[in-house]
């Protein structure tokens, strides 16, 4: 490996292997997807993500070759496949349901692509047992997909679209179906697997979380469209948008008027008769411009005593805590009525903690704690 | 997503059409003028008017729901007592005997369940009318109905009657309380399924029918095999449209229960105002 | 309550021992007996007391009905045209039942009662409704011959190729709704994963959709093949003279010829040869129901 980090969408001289360019998909009335363009580059774990009926489904269903956009084109590797078949397509998918064919064999099952390629005899009994190792299920190779465990199943359909070495995986769900233990396990697992075959994966999933983990890059989408296309740090860090920051982890949104202040710098009126808040944005704000401060919970510091060097700091009241073992979130009130979560790390025992129900707080960040954001 | 090919809907078509087309036919030409079935002479009530003045039909008619009412109805208690025993009797003795003759008139050939009910009654000196069609069509219509109700009571959650019986009602209370509303839909099928076999039946009839009482798929049967006859297409039409009518009624009902219960579950979801 | 649950046991048991079990014995029985002309037509009866009975019982008819070749000849055509017809029924069946699975959601209901509605009406119109449409002057021939394809009209009804269409024709409800509900199940993503490894949608139909449909197939062929074998009503109304099947041969020896031995021997021979079928039809349906647990 070089020591250079991984990120081809940051290489102009990159061509990626697959191009959405302008692509609309219409059922009847329904837009499902609206005038979309994205790249994704070879050997990326890619991630869309958003809730049900976003338009994710869709997308992985026109690269699998089941739906045509309507208009805008699709390419794979530099070609327009709007007109090659689902079985002609170097794609293979695994289904939500996973689709494993129940009257056949694990071994079948796994083989039943290589099949149908004509493929020699011997080389699919080498390939099928290759897959079998990757996935740790030799063991099971003669039973029958109701004869093995959820967690099992799941890896006999990843194996299966695995076996033909598919210039793209797509993966709808695929752990939807698990327990949460067992999810995270496998997230890890997914991406072993993704690494040593180097196989491109794009993972369609509505779980933040599972996006987070696995993916290189994750694009967040919503009525059919991306919102924000970046690594997870940057979708976490950097939300380029109220909807991404909501949707991706927890966030208070404090909603405020900007005055330009210095280079990057602004000061936010958020309320009356409060002295206005402090945040740097490389974006620029017009004077009085209408902007949502986005801080996440866990860059908020809760104190008894008023911090004496935060540029931000406002008194409230706690009005609840959830105890997460881990962790602890504060809803603290302010005086005008809102509530802002702030986060610590329990690193002492439970009966050490000096805040409780009703006490006055002091919540304070930073100047670069929080995202300035337009919408 | 599912796509309506061309292939589909070609099947479709040919498939219902072939269904369809020979009974519309049927009653296209009971209709028709002439004596002669097959030329089309104009439109006409004719054949209505005389299979009404006809007794022996009229008769027979009659013979045949008194014969379906009585036998469907015993078969229904005879068929749910037997539906109950098969799933919920546990074991006794005789138990794969008793199963065993539940599913076999399912398959056996008419001929033979009606040779065999005829050599019995003929054997203990029962003479062939009314009473011995019932005990023929009781006999193999309860099978039906036990297999349309243990069907039913197979998916029943037991669980309803274990809470019958905790709250205190005794087992028939709990049956007649608990398990025998929910399944009543089963058990209404069951008899209609049974009344149904009974109208139709002709062969097991003919077995077990004497000359004091015909029945009407006997009458039929001895008028088709010289040929077909305008009365005949008079009477199929008559039948075709009450079994029509019938079902397209009892469609609606369980369409429109099913609608009602979508409704009242929608309303529980809806907060109490 | 042991009083109340042996009731509810021996209520039923008791009925269907008496009008099922003892008449079959009695069957058993006569088909060991002589034929006479008294009434009843056979010996020994009863009366006779019973060592009498059991010593004068013989296998004569079951000789009988195999050294006269109308009766081998019976059996396998009964066979005969019961297979063919069932093979046509689920050629005819199985595009329906999958036109069906695949229609729009709203439509099912509709289909599916309209495919269960002719089983409601009488069976012995159904079949009398052939005999108009099938006879010579029928509207079949009709219709050949108006659009030239025939000068003479074709002799279809009183032959074996009537027969076939009248089964496939009253029967055809019970092939399509056990495949329609095989398919019914199939999940539509089993197909879209077989294409996805690189299978032809025709190729997708024989490798997923086939073998995933075949209790449903099974299930169906069974239905329709255990009574045709017996069929009665189809083979006097549609066939000719020269249509042999055992259920016409048994009611003929009972009614026409009043031989009740012969004919009780015909059905027990009848029967052992349903058995077959109907315990493989059983496995078949014990296995299903395994399956979906």
């Amino acid at each position: 490996m070089s020591p250079t980090v991984f990120a081809p969408w940051n290489n102009p001289e990159e061509k990626p292997l697959i191009r959405f360019e302008n692509v609309t998909k219409k059922f009847g009335e329904f837009v499902a997807i609206d005038d979309l363009s994205l790249d994704i580059y070879a050997q990326e774990f890619f991630a869309l993500l958003g809730p049900s009926g976003c338009g994710k489904t869709t997308m992985m269903r026109m690269l699998a070759g089941f739906e045509t956009p309507t208009t805008g084109r699709i390419e794979l590797a530099g070609q327009d496949i709007a007109q090659v078949p689902p079985n002609k397509r170097a794609v293979n998918m695994m289904f939500q349901s996973y689709a494993l064919f129940p009257h056949l064999s694990i071994w079948d099952n796994i083989a039943f692509g290589l099949r149908r390629d004509k493929m020699p005899k011997d080389a699919i009994e080498a390939r099928v047992a290759e897959m079998l190792k990757l996935t740790r299920l030799e063991k099971f190779a003669r039973r029958k997909p109701h004869q093995i465990s959820g967690g099992q199943r799941q890896r006999v359909a990843l194996a299966r679209s695995l076996a033909k070495a598919p210039k793209l995986l797509l993966l709808d769900e695929p752990l939807g179906a698990l327990d949460k233990k067992l999810r995270q396990d496998t997230q890890f697992e997914l991406m072993d697997i993704q690494e040593s075959t180097g196989t491109t994966f794009v993972i369609v999933t509505h779980d933040q979380e599972e996006a987070m983990t696995v993916a290189s890059r994750v694009a967040v989408m919503d009525e059919g469209r991306i919102i924000q296309v970046a690594t997870p740090a940057e979708i976490y860090e950097a939300p380029n948008s109220v909807y991404v920051a909501d949707f991706i982890g927890d966030v208070n949104i404090i909603e405020a008027r900007t005055k330009a202040v210095g280079a990057e710098q602004y000061h936010l009126d958020w309320a009356d008769g409060q002295a206005p808040l402090t945040a740097t944005s490389a974006l620029p704000f017009s004077e009085g411009q209408q902007a949502h401060l986005a801080i996440r919970p866990e860059k908020i510091r809760i104190t008894t005593e008023r911090p004496e060097d935060a540029p931000n700091a406002l008194q409230g009241k706690v009005l609840d805590i959830a105890y997460l073992g881990n962790l602890s979130t504060y809803h603290v009130e302010l005086p005008g009525g809102q509530v802002i979560k702030a986060q610590t790390a329990n690193t002492r025992r439970i009966a050490r903690r000096d805040i409780t129900w009703e006490d006055p707080v002091w919540i304070s960040w930073s100047a670069t704690a929080g995202v300035l954001l337009a919408q | 997503m599912k796509r309506m090919t061309w292939f589909n809907v070609t099947s479709l078509t040919l498939g219902f059409a072939f269904l369809y087309l020979p009974m519309i036919i049927l009653v296209i030409y009971s209709f028709n003028a002439s004596k002669l079935v097959t030329v089309w002479a104009g439109f006409s009530t004719r054949w209505y008017g005389e299979l009404l003045q006809n007794e022996a039909f009229l008769n027979a008619a009659w013979v045949t729901i008194k014969v379906a009412v009585i036998s469907s109805s015993i078969a229904t208690v005879l068929g749910t007592m037997a539906a109950y025993v098969l799933v919920r009797g546990g074991r006794f003795m005789g138990r794969t005997l008793f199963s065993g003759m539940i599913y076999a008139p399912l398959v056996m050939p008419e001929v033979i369940t009606g040779l065999s009910l005829l050599l019995l009654f003929i054997g203990i000196g029962l003479d062939r009318g009314v009473l011995t069609i019932v005990l023929a069509h009781t006999t193999f219509s309860m099978c039906y109905v036990s297999v349309v109700v243990s069907s039913r009571l197979v998916s029943f959650d037991r669980s309803l009657e274990e809470a019958a019986l905790d709250l205190g009602s005794s087992p028939w209370e709990a049956f007649r309380l608990v398990t025998l509303p929910i399944i009543a839909p089963a058990v209404i099928s069951g008899w209609l399924l049974a009344f149904t076999l009974s109208l139709d039946d002709l062969v097991i009839a003919s077995f077990t029918a004497g000359p004091s009482a015909t029945t009407l798929p006997i009458k039929i049967f001895s008028a088709v095999r010289l040929g077909v006859s305008p009365e005949i297409n008079a009477l199929s039409t008559i039948m075709i449209a009450i079994v029509t009518v019938g079902v397209i009624t009892a469609s609606l009902v369980s369409k429109h229960s099913s609608l009602r219960a979508q409704e009242d579950a929608r309303a529980a979801e809806r907060p109490a105002t | 309550m042991n009083l109340r649950r042996f009731a509810l046991i021996a209520v039923p048991y008791i009925w269907l021992l008496a009008l099922f079990l003892i008449p079959f014995i009695i069957v058993f029985k006569i088909s060991l007996s002589d034929t006479a002309l008294s009434i009843p037509p056979y010996t020994p009866t009863l009366k006779d007391g019973f060592a009498a009975l059991i010593s004068q019982l013989d296998f004569e008819n079951f000789t009988f009905l195999a050294s006269d070749d109308l009766y081998w000849k019976a059996y396998l055509s009964s066979l005969r045209i019961a297979l063919v017809s069932t093979i046509l029924t689920l050629l005819v069946g199985y595009p329906i039942a999958y036109g069906m699975a695949r229609a729009p959601e709203e439509w099912r209901a509709t289909l599916m009662m309209l495919v269960i509605l002719p089983f409601w009406t009488s069976f012995l119109i159904r079949v009398y409704a052939w005999m108009g449409i099938l006879s010579n002057e029928g509207l079949l021939n009709q219709l050949l011959m108006g659009m030239g394809l025939t000068s003479e009209p074709l002799q279809i009804l009183n032959t074996n190729t009537a027969v076939y269409i009248g089964i496939v024709y009253t029967y055809l409800p019970f092939m399509i709704l056990p495949i329609y509900a095989a398919l019914d199940r199939l999940d539509e993503s089993l197909n879209e994963a077989a294409e996805d490894l690189g299978c032809s949608r025709m190729q997708a139909f024989w490798l997923v959709t086939i073998p995933l449909s075949r209790n449903g197939i099974v299930a169906g062929s069974f239905l329709v093949f255990i009574p045709a074998l017996g069929e009665f009503v189809i083979p006097s109304l549609l066939g000719g003279s020269g249509t042999l099947m055992i259920g016409k041969v048994l009611w003929e020896e009972f009614f026409n010829n009043r031989d009740w031995p012969v004919a009780s021997a015909v059905a027990v021979i009848l029967l052992l040869i349903l058995i077959i079928p109907i315990i493989l039809f059983q496995r078949n349906q014990q296995k299903q129901a395994e399956a979906e647990q």
